[in-house]
């Protein structure tokens, strides 16, 4: 794994390294929506480049990026954004169904990650069947299961009472410790405190970028 | 092995657009009616249309496509008694043996000419009756018209030479005559001569309704008796006396009805046009009718092809209009299913991924209705037989063909909602609540 490099908004440039747990703070219309797309690879910069791994992907094409999203990003957000008519196991498996994965291995995966969120006795189960914090958890293990560089996480508490804002934060942990890298956008300090980098975006540019 | 692939993940594309669609049963049930009616409609239309041609196509083969067929007809009244010299009440019309002959000295690629004379009269067996018309003809009759004999045998040159009295019945006559015997060997009478039966014709495949065809082609075959033309020359001479209202009506014919032999089926209409003008020649009166069962048929044909033109642009609006509910309802889908979209972009679909699954959603949906426009197009001419006792025949491509056209309305009317929804920006799509 090489290392991740950003030059966005304005004049802004940072890298982040395998391993990393970063917030990314700020308040609204600092920035951070678009930082976040622009890491994600869900929009391209006007210019500048940013390589992942050792990729520049500001300039590929949308089939390209599609597909960057798909073997290499995971994605958490606020609001869950599970599919309703799927299942639980069905959900976690999407990226891989992406990247055509035998239905079989991908199935054994997801049920795999399912397990690992806690939620093997709930494969079969709608997400409206869930609480607000087992549906995140379920997100969390789509966003594992293509085993990505980097996991994306947009206000994955927002939509959370407190009890399950702390179980998700203490997975978010959890996986830092087994070495993935987090980038976790957010405006609740509380939920900052917990990373080891905190970067704060104003106006589009670094306020800060404080490393305990 | 990449095929394999591409195969299995569109297995799975359907199985996810079967799911879309089942929940929202009753919209997507609806969707589908659309293109339920309307290839069940053209199914059933053409089954019905095709039945009708087919009743009158055989009814014409019957009369033999090569065929051309001449009746003596009595000419209008203000004709009649034009033949003054003759000096006799004797009305006299029609076709003639010099007819004959003169047909077969000038017209090329004319082989057979089959002459019969027709008298009606009862046929007696014992105390039952039938009203039949007795045709004296030659022995190659029934190959050239297309008929059968179904027991016994028909006359053959020998009987012809010899003159004998022996008849051939129609099917119909049998039931009437001897309903309980064979008539094989029996003889039946009529006026004070008897005829031998040797023969049972079949009854024709279709037999045609009186009112269908011109002149004496009216006269289904079962209805006829047939004696060797000989026979019926020595029995009957050639004035036929008929008891009408009061006074008699004394009737020379030398011949009925002639039937042309054309060697090949593009001579046909070329040796209509001959006959005819031979004809004309020796007709002033017009006391003949020319039937040509290749121009029926042809006539019939392109009947058949405006019948089909119709129906199809019949079936063209009706699945245009399916396809319009289709498009219709996948568009509201996709503004629906904005959110879904943009989650499957950011998990790593590509636009031709989203393409695919609201086009497999589309063409399920008209495929689906495709297969149950089938199912009932193929019931209902049933039913319509049934209950209307109506001839119809499913044709092997008429369902196919709907088929097919309702499977394309789904890729034509939903390609625009799948691109649409490819096209959406990811960003702007997982923000849509």
């Amino acid at each position: 794994m090489g290392s991740v490099t950003v030059e966005a908004l304005r004049g802004v440039t940072f890298d982040i390294q395998p391993g990393d747990y970063i917030s990314i703070m700020g308040p609204s219309g600092c920035g951070k929506s678009t930082m976040l797309n622009l890491l994600g690879c869900l929009d391209r910069p006007s210019s500048g480049q940013y390589f992942l791994g050792n990729e520049d992907v500001s300039q590929m094409d949308d089939d390209a990026l599609s597909a960057v999203r798909g073997a290499r990003l995971g994605f958490v957000f606020q609001s869950y954004n599970l599919i309703q008519q799927l299942t639980v196991v069905e959900n976690i498996e999407i990226p891989l169904y992406y990247q055509e994965r035998p239905e079989h291995e991908s199935r054994e995966q997801a049920r795999k990650l399912a397990a690992r969120v806690g939620l093997e006795h709930r494969l079969d189960h709608k997400p409206f069947e869930l609480s607000g914090g087992q549906q995140q958890r379920v997100a969390i293990a789509r966003a594992l299961v293509n085993d990505p560089l980097v996991i994306l996480a947009d206000e994955p508490t927002g939509n959370l009472d407190s009890k399950s804002g702390k179980e998700i934060l203490a997975l978010f942990d959890e996986l830092h410790q087994q070495g993935k890298t987090l980038i976790l956008v957010t405006h609740d300090s509380k939920v900052a405190e917990r990373s080891y980098r905190a970067i704060r975006l104003a106006d589009g540019q670094i306020e800060s970028d404080i490393r305990r | 092995m990449i095929h394999g692939f591409n195969l299995s993940s569109l297995k799975r594309t359907v199985r996810l657009g079967i799911r879309s669609l089942w929940l929202h049963r009753l919209r997507s049930l609806l969707t589908a009616l659309g293109i339920v009616f309307g290839v069940c409609s053209v199914i059933a239309m053409l089954a019905i249309g095709e039945g009708a041609s087919y009743e009158a196509q055989e009814q014409i083969k019957n009369l033999g496509s090569q065929n051309i067929i001449v009746n003596s007809v009595k000419p209008p009244d203000d004709q009649k008694v034009s033949d003054r010299n003759s000096q006799s009440y004797v009305l006299q019309y029609g076709l003639t043996y010099q007819d004959v002959q003169r047909i077969q000295a000038t017209i090329p690629g004319v082989t057979v000419v089959l002459p019969a004379r027709i008298i009606r009269d009862y046929v007696w067996n014992i105390s039952r009756r039938v009203d039949c018309d007795i045709v004296g003809t030659v022995p190659w009759y029934p190959t050239m018209r297309n008929q059968r004999v179904a027991r016994g045998r028909f006359f053959n040159e020998q009987d012809m030479d010899e003159d004998t009295s022996v008849c051939v019945l129609g099917a119909d006559m049998v039931r009437a005559l001897f309903p309980l015997e064979s008539p094989l060997g029996r003889d039946v009478r009529v006026g004070g001569e008897y005829y031998k039966v040797i023969g049972v014709m079949e009854p024709a495949a279709y037999e045609p309704k009186s009112d269908d065809l011109p002149g004496d082609q009216a006269k289904p075959a079962a209805h006829r008796m047939f004696i060797p033309l000989e026979t019926a020359k020595s029995r009957y001479g050639e004035v036929l006396l008929r008891r009408r209202s009061g006074s008699i009506e004394a009737e020379r014919v030398e011949l009925h009805e002639l039937t042309v032999k054309v060697n090949s089926l593009e001579e046909v209409t070329s040796a209509a046009d001959a006959i005819k003008a031979v004809l004309q020649r020796n007709h002033p009166k017009k006391d003949y009718q020319m039937v040509v069962p290749l121009e029926l048929l042809k006539r019939a044909e392109r009947t058949k092809e405006i019948f089909n033109i119709v129906l199809g642009s019949i079936a063209a609006i009706s699945l245009l209009v399916g396809g319009i509910g289709i498009m219709n309802i996948m568009l509201a889908s996709v503004t629906e299913r904005t959110r879904e979209i943009g989650i499957r972009r950011a998990l790593g679909a590509r636009r031709r991924d989203i393409v695919v699954q609201f086009l497999v959603e589309t063409v399920i949906l008209s495929g689906t209705g495709g297969v149950l426009g089938v199912l009932l197009g193929i019931i209902i001419p049933f039913i319509v037989s049934y209950a209307a006792g109506m001839k119809t025949i499913v044709t092997f491509w008429a369902p196919m063909l709907a088929f097919t056209i309702s499977a394309l309305v789904g890729v034509v009317f939903g390609i625009y909602p799948a691109l649409r929804a490819a096209k959406m920006d990811p960003v702007e799509a997982l923000r849509h609540e």
